[in-house]
């Protein structure tokens, strides 16, 4: 925006002198939504350097160089899709839907299978998980379809169109097995359509019938003998209701995070932050990142983070509004949705009052997978904003 | 509809939506801060105290249990410390094939089958999980060696220094001072164990029993900081209380005492059993049972000691003879006949009785011991030469009353002794009302008759008593109508001698004597014991120190006669009463007055002792 202004205060009616930022594309970037990503990652990098010295044996650093990389990956990442149009995607979206059901069904034949369920693939630098980027594909192809839909069949033909696009890939997510994931497909699927115009009556169908699934799913299912998920998710899904209940098992992992964010108090515990360090919370470099960032820098280090991620969700909604097409807007909503569901849950389930879902915390958890894809997702939305500018001034990206 | 994608979306439908997620937006993120705040500053002090009791764990370090110290401060018992090889399971190899290797391994090196390490692992888990295991005690050096040299080959497997009970002098009254193990489940429970957990070793039998509680100690604990798995931390060790001693206990046993009886006991080669005491204040000098046994063998006791200890049961080597027997005492017994009769006037000191050798009692014939007749005997001679006639007569006397009961009741027979050891045994003072009772239940041939008491009166019949039965009545004899308590424990010290407690046993209870009957009866004690003919003169003729004492030689069914001696010392004011038991024995002068004999010489030898110079032995 400065560099707006500053091109206006140097008026060249003849010539167009193009600045540095210009040519990298950075001159229309959101600053405030690359510092809170930028700010957030630094964050997470500097908190797997303090609290995973001693995880992997021989190798103080294992975690926060790897994580470092992904960073430097994700940024570049998101600087170049910052400067190519977004609305080339739309144009792809068959493409790109047809990769992204291809490479999460892929994911069951040469995936690598961890703790059971199959997400990711061995790559030789390390394991790819389809379903992350799969997130930003989903919104991306769907929020085409919607545009391109718009004007054939009814309302409610293309609510069901939409819904089953988008529930498609949700479904062979959740088959991996990775529900929380699935459940972040649902969610943008959800917000697209949102954005999309989709009338309200038909989210109050959806919303009822969502009611009617849950019910389905943990009380008749199990109750006649066909259980859908399995016992350990749903033993996740619902101990955090009572979680003292479960204190040994599902209950104990939420148990243990709620300890470690309260001892953590106003101004947390540093070095001494035992039950992060000391392998009481699990997954403390993943799911459970927020815990210790909640013991070892206390409320004022917590409330931070929680800053930045309203402040990520309050330019990428901004976004919506701005976009020089309406596919821009859709696309804005999902990524924008899916960003404040997944920061949402996960810090939820830190402090115990979320289900343990398996979703990470979107740049703070460590994992190239995520932190790449929710880059080239920033790099998306700054890609939006560059073009609005851009369009107001009549002019296009090279 | 409002998508027309060649133009930026406009109007109030799309504003809405945004704000509408916008205000979601708004809302979840107040939640979560306020969530926060709430967790972190509201109440992050609870928190912060289960995350520090969260990252330690307190491992116990066993306190030593005090030594038990005979009167003049000898150890009887001690501990030594042993080397135990423990196993922390959580280091196991997790391959189960792995594991199994590693386990089949040590029980070969520490001769355990497999079965009995896992069974071993099992038991330790189940009382106290996450702690180390202990799968041997007293393993060599060789051993240690081995495993310390070859620490891979053993993951988790480690070397702890333990306490276990030590003996010097192996079977040293080993009854009196009793045996130790683990603490029991109903025991877990009862309050004078409180705050002891599984595992913990407690007093199971004699004094280690009974004054558990100042043998004890406080256990010391190493609080470690540990990981989720249990496992301490590199360098996190935080607090460490080192673990209080027991206290000493300082019996009231000589050991000198001690090994006298038991020598001359063990040295008639059969189960008896021995007892001296402090007839003022109850102090046991002495006391012992043959055979016996070596405390040591129940600590980890092999198959044969097991059999040994506990399959026995005639030799029954843990029973104590002194106080869980069930015996007829024979002639000992007639000093209460006399005192029954004195007392209630049945005859005076002076009564003549023609004893012509036996008496006739309905259809019953009773007589002396070998037939002989004594002629006219009066109190003093009839005890002197241990006339059966004289004290049959009066049994006869008083079969109808309960007199001759009465006395031997307050007397202390077939009455519980007050004995502060845990083993004392059921004993039976036949009775009109005992045996009456059982024959109208069915139980019996028939009711009480005049021959019941007639053998009541020298020790024979139904009567069942022990010889710390029969210490007391002669203690009450002897100090002219007062029951003491009989008890063994003297004082208890801290390990540098300091004391810290004094026990005092009172008087259980006291009664009349006349001094004329009680001195008519020390004095034909004293003629048996040393004087002439008496039934003893053999053996304590030659016995620098004056003495009243008897010899009882018993009728047991289905054994041969039992020797029984009891002895007041010195005459005539005796401070100490000894006596011995013998099973199949023969006469009281026979194995039993030997015994006593030994055990005075012992007690009078020794002139420094505080009793036999309190005693007036010069």
């Amino acid at each position: 925006m400065y560099a707006t202004r500053t091109r206006n205060a140097r008026p060249e009616p003849f010539t167009v002198h193009v600045g540095i930022a210009e040519r990298l594309g950075l001159a229309h970037m959101d600053w405030p939504l690359t510092i809170a990503a930028v700010s957030l990652i630094a964050f997470s990098v500097f908190t797997l350097g303090q609290a995973t010295q001693s995880d992997v044996p021989g190798d103080p650093n294992y975690f926060l160089e790897r994580q470092a990389i992904y960073a430097l990956l994700g940024i570049v990442g998101m600087v170049v899709l910052t400067r190519i149009d977004y609305s080339r995607f739309r144009e792809l979206r068959v493409g790109i839907y047809t990769f992204l059901c291809a490479s999460v069904s892929l994911v069951f034949v040469f995936g690598f299978a961890a703790r059971g369920s199959r997400r990711s693939f061995e790559l030789p630098f390390f394991s790819f998980q389809p379903s992350e980027l799969g997130k930003l594909l989903l919104v991306l192809a769907l929020a085409g379809f919607v545009i391109d839909g718009a004007r054939r069949g009814s309302e409610v033909q293309r609510t069901v169109r939409y819904l089953c696009l988008g529930l498609a890939p949700a479904a062979l997510v959740f088959l991996q097995p990775d529900l929380g994931t699935s459940l972040v497909y649902v969610v943008a699927t959800l917000a697209v359509m949102y954005f999309g115009g989709v009338p309200w009556t038909h989210f109050a169908v959806i919303g009822g019938a969502l009611v009617a699934l849950i019910a389905l799913v943990l009380v008749v299912a199990p109750a006649v003998g066909t259980p859908i998920l399995k016992g350990y998710q749903e033993e996740r899904l619902t101990s955090f209701l009572d979680p003292h209940e479960h204190e040994a098992g599902a209950g104990y992992q939420q148990n243990q995070s709620v300890i470690a964010t309260g001892a953590g108090q106003l101004t947390g515990r540093g070095d001494k932050a035992t039950q992060t360090r000391l392998d009481f919370v699990p997954e403390r470099h993943t799911d459970f990142i927020f815990a210790v960032i909640g013991e070892r820098y206390g409320f004022m280090g917590a409330a931070l983070v929680l800053s930045l991620y309203a402040l990520l969700f309050w330019r990428a909604l901004r976004i919506t509004t701005l976009s020089k097409n309406s596919y821009g807007t859709l696309v804005a909503g999902g990524i924008a949705v899916a960003l404040l569901f997944q920061t949402f849950v996960n810090v939820g389930m830190n402090l115990g009052i979320m289900p343990i879902t398996g979703i990470p915390l979107p740049l703070m958890s460590y994992g190239g997978s995520s932190v790449v894809a929710t880059f080239l997702a920033i790099g998306v939305l700054q890609s939006i904003n560059v073009q609005a500018h851009l369009s107001q001034k009549g002019r296009f990206a090279w | 509809m409002y998508l027309r994608n060649d133009s930026r979306p406009q109007g109030s439908r799309l504003s809405l939506r945004v704000a509408v997620i916008g205000g979601i937006g708004v809302v979840l993120f107040a939640v979560l801060f306020f969530r926060l705040w709430n967790l972190q500053v509201l109440s992050g002090d609870e928190y912060l105290a289960e995350a520090q009791n969260n990252r330690t764990r307190e491992f116990k370090q066993i306190a030593p249990r005090g030594d038990i110290l005979d009167r003049n401060g000898e150890v009887l018992v001690d501990n030594r410390t042993s080397l135990a090889l423990q196993l922390n399971t959580s280091k196991l190899p997790e391959d189960p094939a792995e594991e199994r290797a590693e386990l089949a391994r040590l029980g070969e090196l520490s001769h355990m089958s497999l079965r009995k390490v896992r069974r071993t692992i099992k038991e330790g888990e189940e009382v106290a999980a996450g702690a180390p295991v202990t799968l041997r005690r007293d393993v060599g050096f060789e051993l240690i060696a081995y495993i310390e040299e070859n620490q891979e080959e053993f993951p988790g497997v480690s070397v702890q220094r333990v306490f276990v009970r030590h003996y010097p002098d192996g079977t040293r009254a080993a009854h009196v001072v009793g045996s130790v193990g683990e603490i029991s489940e109903e025991e877990l429970k009862e309050p004078e164990y409180r705050g002891l957990e599984p595992g913990d070793e407690v007093g199971k039998g004699g004094a280690e029993y009974t004054y558990d509680k100042f043998l004890r100690g406080d256990p010391g604990y190493t609080r470690i900081q540990v990981n989720a798995l249990g496992q301490p931390t590199p360098g996190g060790q935080l607090v460490s209380q080192a673990p209080t001693p027991g206290n000493n206990l300082k019996l009231t046993i000589d050991g000198n005492v001690q090994a006298a009886g038991e020598g001359g006991l063990g040295a008639r080669g059969l189960p008896g059993a021995f007892i001296s005491m402090n007839i003022d204040n109850g102090e046991i000098l002495a006391m012992g049972s043959n055979p016996t046994y070596d405390p040591t063998d129940l600590i980890e006791p092999t198959q044969a000691e097991v059999d040994a200890l506990y399959r026995d049961p005639v030799l029954a080597p843990l029973v104590d003879r002194a106080t869980e027997s069930a015996y007829p005492t024979g002639s000992i017994f007639k000093i209460i006949t006399a005192l029954a009769a004195l007392e209630n006037g049945v005859i005076t000191p002076d009564t003549v009785v023609q004893d012509n050798g036996m008496i006739e009692v309905g259809t019953q014939e009773f007589e002396n011991a070998g037939g002989v007749a004594h002629g006219a005997v009066e109190l003093r001679r009839a005890l002197q030469v241990s006339s059966d006639v004289y004290f049959y007569l009066l049994g006869l006397d008083m079969w109808e009353t309960n007199e001759l009961q009465e006395w031997a009741h307050k007397l202390g027979i077939g009455q519980p002794s007050g004995l502060d050891l845990p083993e004392e045994g059921e004993t039976l003072l036949p009775s009109k009302a005992w045996r009456n009772q059982l024959y109208k239940e069915g139980n019996t041939d028939r009711p009480w008759s005049a021959g019941d008491n007639v053998q009541l009166a020298t020790g024979q019949g139904d009567l069942q008593t022990n010889p710390l039965q029969m210490a007391l009545a002669y203690a009450a004899l002897g100090n002219g109508g007062k029951i003491p308590t009989p008890h063994v424990a003297l004082e208890v010290e801290d390990a540098a001698g300091r004391v810290l407690k004094e026990f005092e046993f009172g008087p259980q209870r006291k009664f009349h004597i006349d001094p004329a009957n009680r001195t008519a009866i020390l004095e034909g004690l004293h003629a048996a014991a040393q004087e002439g003919d008496g039934t003893a003169a053999g053996v304590f003729g030659g016995f620098p120190i004056p003495i009243a004492g008897k010899t009882g030689t018993a009728q047991r069914p289905g054994h041969a006669d039992q020797s029984w001696f009891a002895a007041l010392s010195p005459y005539p004011n005796p401070r100490i009463v000894t006596i011995a038991t013998v099973e199949e024995g023969g006469f009281g002068a026979e194995s039993a007055a030997p015994v006593v004999l030994d055990i005075l010489e012992a007690i009078y030898d020794k002139q420094a002792s505080a009793i036999s110079s309190a005693g007036g032995a010069e």
